[in-house]
């Protein structure tokens, strides 16, 4: 990890490439326009913090990084490398499945509802990526996937079945699963919305420590602690545009939009 | 049934410190009634086919007959064998269906408009009689011969009867595929996987738990519906049993052979289906429900323990 990281300072200064750069990015769902022309930098080995709402757009936002959303207007890049197209002159290709496939290996994403495989014990769900996509060794794959379960506290867990744990536990499973794949980033959709307040705690835990050794994420959450803690940047979203952005600290105390001191005023 | 399961287990164990209700259970007089009732009827019923002109020593002459073991081996290949065609064509059309190519989908939806709208029987006899349009088939450097004598009684019963199935198979795989959670779907992806994969390795696996019960339903159907294709020259247990019949002078007889050995059949299909579902119910829920046998176990340790707490 660490060495990863040095190579990439090697090569470009930390801030030349942003991770993540969004230029005026529009979405809409049929007539309904859900992004409204974003624009953010998400910088290397930071943590991006994305609040509003409720159907502002956040989570969209974030699908859209890795493809799961088709964006409408506007250009959004990760690592340099435009999403879901190729630019050659002045006219963009759509890219193949496969090509998008290719992109997504880098890019982890942790879902609200979890989404394990239900099918398989945790230990599967952490070594499916790996075998499947990377055409990794059940040995070795089963090994590391021991590792990162033991790194989220679940070693002890990896024979059981999704719907033998609980919500906190199948998230952290979750987890381990995206970073089998050893992204470049990492996606967090509110994954701690789901669960029961008191496990909350071990799912934000993991985070933190993630955050620690390095990792980018663009995190949306409701959790204002975590961000405040954790978080590098924050941006508060509201019906499809950026209202205000800002160091967390900054924002959450000294809101200077009369948008986002009521929805802080309510979240607090 | 279900009254059973849920009494039989922890009202035998009573509470270590408080003392164990000790009630009169409440007695059920209607289903002695009904009971009563039931044998009354069936005893009516075995009484009259018994004093009917059957020739009941027939029957086990008859039973385990060369012919009607060679008749039950052969409707058991072609259910097998149809029901193999019928499932991966249905796996096949049920993906074509589904997938963004309009191209596919347009075909899948043709192909289970026509076989689901046309009866089997007279799809049989269109094969069989397809000679009339190809004279020869010809697969240039591998096979040439007469489409009639190419299209043998088994390849038309082959045909007949998995072609149409696929086509049930096909509606029965997509709404399997559709009761899988969009998530999941989003999940393989996110992680990199390909559309193949993920269907392979995520969806349909997840799908077979809803696939799983009609297709059973579909194979017990399957093993019934081959005794339509004596009418395509292709002998299985129905054909030799009407031919025994008629040799024998104890036509209706047979029927009732016949019937019997369909029974004994459907019935073991019916076994295996049970733990066909059980093993893709692994997962889906935390403990997996008891085997047959495992409850006949358990009801005999209750018994057990009840005389000793009586």
């Amino acid at each position: 990890m660490t060495d990863k990281l040095s190579k990439k300072q090697d090569t470009r200064p930390r801030d030349a490439v942003p991770m993540v750069k969004a230029e005026g990015v529009h979405k809409s769902f049929g007539q309904v326009e859900v992004l409204k022309g974003i624009d953010l930098e998400v910088k290397p080995g930071e943590v991006f913090c994305l609040i509003g709402p409720s159907g502002s757009g956040k989570s969209t936002f974030l699908r859209c990084i890795n493809h799961l959303e088709k964006i409408n207007a506007g250009r959004l890049y990760v690592d340099g490398d435009l999403v879901g197209y190729r630019q050659q002159g002045d006219k963009l290709y759509e890219l193949r499945d496969r090509e998008v496939a290719m992109k997504r290996r880098d890019i982890g994403m942790v879902f609200q509802r979890f989404n394990l495989f239900p099918h398989m014990t945790a230990v599967e769900n952490v070594m499916e990526a790996p075998v499947q996509v990377k055409g990794a060794s059940r040995g070795e794959a089963r090994e590391r996937a021991m590792q990162l379960l033991e790194r989220v506290g679940l070693a002890d867990r990896a024979g059981h079945y999704p719907s033998q744990l609980s919500g906190g536990q199948q998230q952290r499973v979750a987890i381990a699963r995206a970073l089998a794949m050893e992204p470049k980033l990492m996606l967090f959709d509110e994954p701690t919305s789901a669960l029961d307040p008191e496990l909350v705690g071990d799912v934000l835990d993991v985070m933190r420590d993630l955050a620690e050794s390095g990792m980018t994420m663009v995190v949306v959450t409701h959790e204002m602690g975590f961000a405040r803690e954790v978080g590098d940047s924050l941006v508060f979203m509201d019906g499809g545009v950026v209202v205000e952005s800002g160091h967390p600290r900054d924002v959450l105390t000294n809101p200077r939009h009369e948008r986002t001191q009521s929805f802080l005023s309510k979240v607090l | 049934m279900t009254d059973i399961d849920k009494t039989a287990g922890p009202k035998d164990t009573p509470p270590a410190g408080a003392e164990a209700i000790k009630a009169i259970p409440v007695r059920h007089y209607g289903r002695y009634v009904t009971a009563v009732i039931a044998i009354a009827v069936l005893v009516a019923i075995i009484n009259a086919f018994a004093q009917g002109k059957i020739n009941w020593h027939a029957i086990p002459d008859y039973f385990f007959d060369d012919r009607i073991m060679t008749g039950v081996g052969k409707t058991l290949l072609l259910t097998v064998l149809s029901m193999l065609i019928g499932i991966v064509g249905g796996i096949i059309l049920a993906v074509m269906r589904l997938s963004k190519n309009p191209v596919t989908s347009a075909i899948a939806w043709f192909y289970i408009w026509f076989f689901r709208g046309t009866p089997v029987l007279v799809q049989l006899f269109l094969w069989f009689n397809l000679g009339l349009v190809f004279e020869y088939i010809n697969l240039m450097p591998v096979y040439k011969d007469y489409w009639s004598s190419f299209m043998t009684p088994l390849l038309t019963a082959l045909l007949g009867l998995g072609l149409n199935e696929a086509a049930y198979m096909a509606e029965i795989c997509r709404a399997g595929l559709l009761a899988v959670d969009e998530g999941q779907t989003e999940a393989a992806h996110a992680l990199g996987m390909s559309h193949g994969k993920t269907l392979r390795r995520v969806v349909i696996p997840q799908a077979m738990r809803v696939i799983v019960p009609p297709t059973g339903n579909e194979v017990i159907n399957m093993l019934k519906t081959t005794s339509l294709v004596a009418q395509v020259q292709f002998s299985e247990l129905f054909r030799y049993a009407q031919d025994i019949g008629q040799n024998s002078g104890a036509p209706v007889e047979m029927y009732f052979l016949a019937a019997a050995w369909y029974l004994i059949m459907t019935s073991v299909l019916s076994v295996g289906q049970y733990y066909l579902e059980r093993y893709y119910a692994r997962g889906s829920s935390r403990t997996l429900p008891p085997t047959p046998w495992q409850k006949v176990k358990k009801h005999l340790t209750t018994f057990s323990s009840r005389k000793v707490t009586a």
